[in-house]
């Protein structure tokens, strides 16, 4: 029997403050669990009018799946939530795209009508579970040379990157990240940040981490206000001798959670649910494993020719910054401007951090608030880099369109 | 003057080994931009299997942290103060240990005064204060609390009470004056007097919102994270707390008049703490809220009062001794072999199908989860036996105790046989429950021990046969024990295990390990006539017979023994046991000791006469005991008449006696198993810490035995 696809909607989003994965972060002595855990529940404060039995499915991704980010984080999350039984759930794991996966796997079910809302999010604790924990490659990777070895290393990747396309100078980068910084501080300023944050309670039982008890994170813990060129200048480059990457234009080593409902359109307004994005295409796309930085742009080309757009009709860009080069080869691809008003608004991962199969989430609802700020823009994407080599991009249209046409240039320019 | 610092630096002295708690202050932004707040974290360091308490040293902590806090609020650097627990424990209240040392009332004025010291200043504070009650609250704990301006409470919050009724003692920390002056008198004295006197009966975190002792509740999975929430909404004002209106007329009266209503039932004026509490409660009438400045300082010093009266007291010590008892003792019994040698019981035998043999087949798959299979003499029988017990898994089904699936595997477990050998060929452990009588119990073991493998332990619910005769015709004897359930099974916890003549190691750790599992508090006894609650109850009931026989009234019979806050009269009891049975029991005993126990002739004719008791119940007398015309018609009395006071001590005479006897016999290893076993088998007093603690207090035993029954210190202040 013929059906029809039906349209999916980024209902909501919320987040936990993002920390600093170590011993002196704000979440040392927090499971991963209970991150998600708080974000599922502030979604289902947040929206009310949501029977919880009515979710269909919970899929949450974490790229370590063991310890407290394994046991089928899904399921054991939603019980933990406080959801009925009834609900199931699931682990997923795209590395950097886990949560853009979960969204976008979970979109692919919704409008098939397998579901009718979900939710989809994600998790990384990376001070519980550092880079690389467990990891055992296969050697047929080095031996049959099938990718280089700093594929592993994802600083090394950028690292790669500059080398491939080299007028995208550290100098760029470290511009590029100062922007962030800047820009993230204004979001913060304007209240922009925070409305998506779940608070979240902490425990510290380390006198040399700072104060001892219990406390509440806030806001992102990562953010560097007031950096400078001169700041960052000096900083190692840690990836490579005289290399370009530096802690200050690449995303931190963090621990966070988000957490998305993503619904059929008709069911969201049938049951009275805000529609703050309406997904219109998505497409994951696989590079050198060395240069997975570059992932996005074959991900974008991709999905813009399957939606039949072109990069001018996309008003608002939310691009992970993993690393300002990968950020910056996207914008070179496209020759849109280091600096262009469309680009992460908000600022982006090099300020607030990456909790790696987190971060997806977080990209789209920064993006659904500047819809809901701008509704001259009809179309944007967020966007990643993967580690591995590839890229994901979801195409979204903004549900408070107005205009008649698709609006950035009259917007932003 | 001596400050507050010094106070405790001297109490400290006196507790070396106290587990302390620290008061650690850390500040945070609330949300919604309400400012900078500091919240304490009352921690001792340890997991939550070790609850947060408040000793002296404790104590200063908190005094230092509120000394920070203090300055802060004043400077206007912080907007307010919370205070809350580690992961699942809030504060479990005064270190019971710390209170145990104190030997002097000054020292004991000392703690009660420090405690209100330290407390009372977090009322004072520039800026509001909010418990947050995350985890277990008990006394001291849930105190710290009261002096603050706002409370929330945990959705997952397992246990919140005040204790200290129940203990000997009263909420002397501002409970008393705080409490009834937050949520009304009515429910304070349920919280303070009748949760406490009954078997401390703990509060959820539900009922404590409802209660109103909690402005709000907040579930666990982010139970601070919304109370700090719900605070920045308070100090922005966008939430208004309502507290009810105080009635501080008649109804403030009739509350303490209730709480008085109901510690008489419970203890009938034999221990003070109860009273104490109610005249606090009384005299906090008039005190207005905290908030409105009333004069604190005198309420509270009539705590502190009670508190150094109650804790210098025997009563005190007596709950604490049983406080031990049940907590302590209870889970490592006195004598037990080594729980190695215990054999797996993965089946289990019950001989007979009576009513007792179905309550136990009940408790055994409900328990140990295993198959249970009765035996009888004919099917009828054990049909009905089978039935009786997938009646009562029902009744657990239907009281949502059980799920389906439970229920439906309990069924399963539980069935019934008529050929013995089928039934118990592959049993670990074959329990008998069929008439009292030698020769039958002797030739159901024959039977059972031709059929059961080797290893299999054969136990006896006998409450008054002599184990060792029962076992002495069979092969193996070493594998009987003695098994003696308390009626209702279900309900009281006590377990005797008796020890026959030959009993070895591996049979009696077996015993023991099927009476964990079976959740009782199993106390090693010798094969000694009735054991050890029969025997005591026996005499205790015989005595009053003898001076009902020899012209005493039954009221001032009655009445007389009161003051031992036994769960129900002795007259009662023996309805409930059944006259027949009493009768039974007290003609074994008269073989046993006809020196000591009698056999009355006027309970013989009660009997005779078919009458199921003293007393007859009417409605238009509310159901109170009224002595049966019919009885008092059969009753043949002397001509001595004795006061209550002169029965109580001829009935405490008796009852000391024979516990010096049964010690001297070795019965049991110490008096304490005596206590353990009253508490745990007949509900006899915590309070009075079972009976000998009170029988050393009133001079009985030194009077009767020449010597006290509990070294000095065990439950009472130490020399």
């Amino acid at each position: 029997m013929p059906r029809t696809a039906r349209d999916v909607v980024f209902v909501d989003g919320v987040r936990t403050p993002f920390g600093k994965a170590g011993p002196k972060g704000i979440y040392h002595e927090t499971r991963a669990d209970d991150l998600v855990v708080k974000c599922i529940r502030e979604l289902l404060r947040r929206n009310p009018d949501l029977d919880p039995a009515k979710i269909d499915e919970v899929a949450l991704a974490a790229t370590t799946q063991i310890g407290d980010q394994g046991l089928t984080l899904g399921r054991t999350a939603g019980i933990l939530a406080g959801l009925p039984q009834s609900v199931p759930g699931f682990s997923i794991d795209r590395m950097c795209a886990g949560a853009m996966t979960a969204v976008t796997s979970i979109a692919g079910g919704v409008s098939f009508g397998a579901y009718d809302i979900a939710v989809a999010g994600g998790v990384e604790h990376m001070g519980r579970h550092p880079m690389g924990e467990g990891v055992d490659p296969n050697p047929r990777f080095v031996s049959e040379k099938l990718v280089d070895q700093s594929a592993l290393f994802m600083g090394m990747t950028a690292e790669n990157l500059h080398d491939r396309l080299p007028h995208l100078t550290k100098e760029r980068a470290d511009a590029y990240a100062v922007r962030s910084q800047e820009k993230a501080a204004k979001a913060y300023a304007n209240g922009q940040i925070q409305a998506d944050l779940v608070p979240v309670s902490v425990r510290r039982t380390n006198a040399e981490a700072g104060e001892i008890g219990w406390g509440l994170a806030t806001a992102d813990e990562p953010m560097r206000p007031g950096t400078t060129l001169e700041n960052l200048a000096g900083l190692k480059t840690p990836f490579r001798p005289h290399g370009r990457v530096t802690a200050g234009n690449a995303a931190g080593l963090n621990d966070g959670a988000t957490a998305s409902l993503i619904a059929a359109e008709d069911v969201a307004r049938e049951l009275g649910l805000p529609v703050k994005m309406r997904l219109v295409d998505y497409a994951f796309a696989g590079v050198e494993p060395e240069v997975m930085g570059i992932g996005p742009v074959p991900a974008t080309e991709k999905a813009l020719a399957k939606a039949g757009l072109t990069i001018d009709d996309i008003g608002l860009f939310e691009i992970n910054e993993a690393f300002a080069v990968q950020v910056l080869s996207l914008l070179d691809h496209y020759g849109i401007a280091d600096d262009d008003p469309r680009v992460n608004q908000y600022g982006g991962a090099i300020a607030f951090g990456h909790p790696l199969a987190s971060s997806g989430v977080r990209l789209m609802t920064q993006l659904a608030r500047q819809f809901e700020e701008q509704p001259h823009v009809r179309y944007g994407i967020t966007t990643m880099c993967v580690g591995f080599g590839m890229g994901g991009t979801v195409i979204w249209e903004n549900p408070h369109w107005s205009g008649a046409t698709n609006g950035h240039r009259e917007g932003n320019k | 003057m001596t400050t507050t610092a010094e106070l405790l630096k001297g109490a400290a002295e006196l507790f070396p080994d106290e587990v302390v708690t620290q008061a650690h202050v850390r500040h945070l932004d609330l949300p919604k931009g309400a400012g900078r707040f500091a919240l304490i974290t009352l921690d001792n360091g340890l997991d939550h299997t070790k609850p947060t308490t408040f000793g002296p040293q404790s104590l200063a902590h908190l005094n230092v942290a509120i000394d920070q806090v203090e300055k802060e609020a004043a400077d206007g650097g912080i907007v307010g103060v919370g205070i809350t627990g580690k992961p699942f424990i809030f504060a479990v209240g005064a270190d019971l240990k710390g209170v145990e040392l104190l030997k002097r009332h000054e020292d004991a004025l000392a703690i009660g005064k420090g405690g209100h010291d330290v407390f009372t200043r977090l009322s004072g504070l520039a800026v509001p204060t909010f418990a947050y009650y995350n985890g277990a609250a008990m006394g001291g704990g849930v105190e710290v609390g009261l002096h603050c301006s706002y409370r929330t409470v945990s959705k997952a919050l397992p246990a919140f009470s005040l204790p200290e009724v129940f203990l000997g003692l009263v909420p002397g920390w501002g409970g008393c004056v705080l409490l009834p002056n937050l949520i009304g008198p009515d429910r304070a004295v349920s919280v303070i007097i009748e949760n406490s006197l009954n078997q401390n009966k703990q509060l959820k975190g539900e009922q404590v919102f409802d209660l109103g002792i909690a402005d709000a509740l907040f579930e666990g999975a982010d139970f601070l994270e919304q109370s700090l929430i719900w605070t920045a909404s308070v100090l922005t004002g966008e939430t208004e707390v309502a507290r009810p209106e105080l009635d501080r007329g008649a109804a403030w009266d009739e509350a303490v008049a209730r709480g008085k209503a109901v510690a008489d039932g419970k203890v009938h004026g034999a221990a003070p703490a109860a009273y104490r509490a109610l005249d606090i409660i009384a005299a906090a009438k008039n005190a207005g809220s905290a908030r409105e400045g009333f004069d604190t300082e005198t309420l509270f010093a009539l705590e502190n009062v009670a508190l150094a009266d109650l804790i210098m007291g025997g009563e005190l010590r007596s709950g604490l001794y049983a406080f031990h008892l049940v907590q302590k003792r209870a889970k490592r019994p006195a004598g037990a072999p080594d729980k190695a040698l215990a054999r797996p019981v993965t089946k289990v035998g019950v001989v007979g199908a009576g009513l007792m043999a179905s309550q136990l087949a009940l408790l055994f798959a409900r328990r140990l989860e295993v198959p249970v299979v009765l035996t009888d003499i004919d099917q009828a029988r054990i049909d009905k036996g089978v039935e009786y017990v997938h009646g009562e898994i029902d009744k657990l089904l239907l009281k949502g105790r059980v799920n389906q699936d439970k229920a439906n595997r309990l069924k399963g477990l539980v069935t019934g046989h008529l050929d013995k050998a089928a039934a118990f060929g592959d049993a670990d452990f074959v329990i008998e429950a069929v008439f009292e009588e030698m020769g039958v119990k002797q030739q159901v073991f024959a039977e059972v021990e031709a059929v059961v493998p080797e290893h299999a332990i054969l136990a006896t619910n006998t409450s008054s046969l002599s184990v060792t005769e029962m076992a002495s015709k069979l092969k193996n004897p070493e594998r009987v024990v003695g098994f003696h359930f308390f009626n209702p099974v279900a309900i009281l916890p006590l377990l005797e295990i008796v020890r026959a003549e030959k009993t070895d190691d591996a049979s009696l750790a077996t015993a023991f390990a099927v009476a964990k599992s079976l959740k009782k508090t199993a106390v090693l006894v010798k094969d000694a006539p009735a054991f050890v609650v029969n025997r005591i109850l026996t005499r205790f009931m015989g005595e009053i017979q003898n001076v009902i026989d020899e012209g005493t009234s039954v009221a001032v019979a009655e009445k007389a023994v009161e003051p031992l806050g036994l769960p129900m009269s002795p007259l009662v009891l023996l309805e409930l046991v059944g006259p027949a049975i009493g009768l039974h029991v007290s003609e074994t005993l008269h073989g046993a000791f006809p020196e000591r126990f009698t056999v009355s002739p006027n309970l013989k004719a009660v009997v005779d006469a078919g009458k199921r008791g003293f007393y007859v119940y009417s409605a238009e007398n509310g159901f109170k005991p009224e002595l049966d015309p019919e009885v008092a018609a059969l009753l043949q009395q002397g001509d001595a008449v004795l006061t209550e006071e002169q029965v109580r001590d001829r009935v405490l005479d008796a009852v000391a006696q024979e516990i010096g006897l049964m010690l001297d016999e070795g019965v049991v290893a110490e008096a304490q198993d005596i206590d353990l076993c009253l508490i745990t088998g007949a509900g006899w007093p915590f309070h009075l810490g079972g009976i000998t603690p009170y029988l050393d207090r009133a001079g009985v035993s030194e009077r009767v035995t020449g010597k006290k029954f509990l070294a000095p210190g065990l439950a009472s202040v130490p020399a």
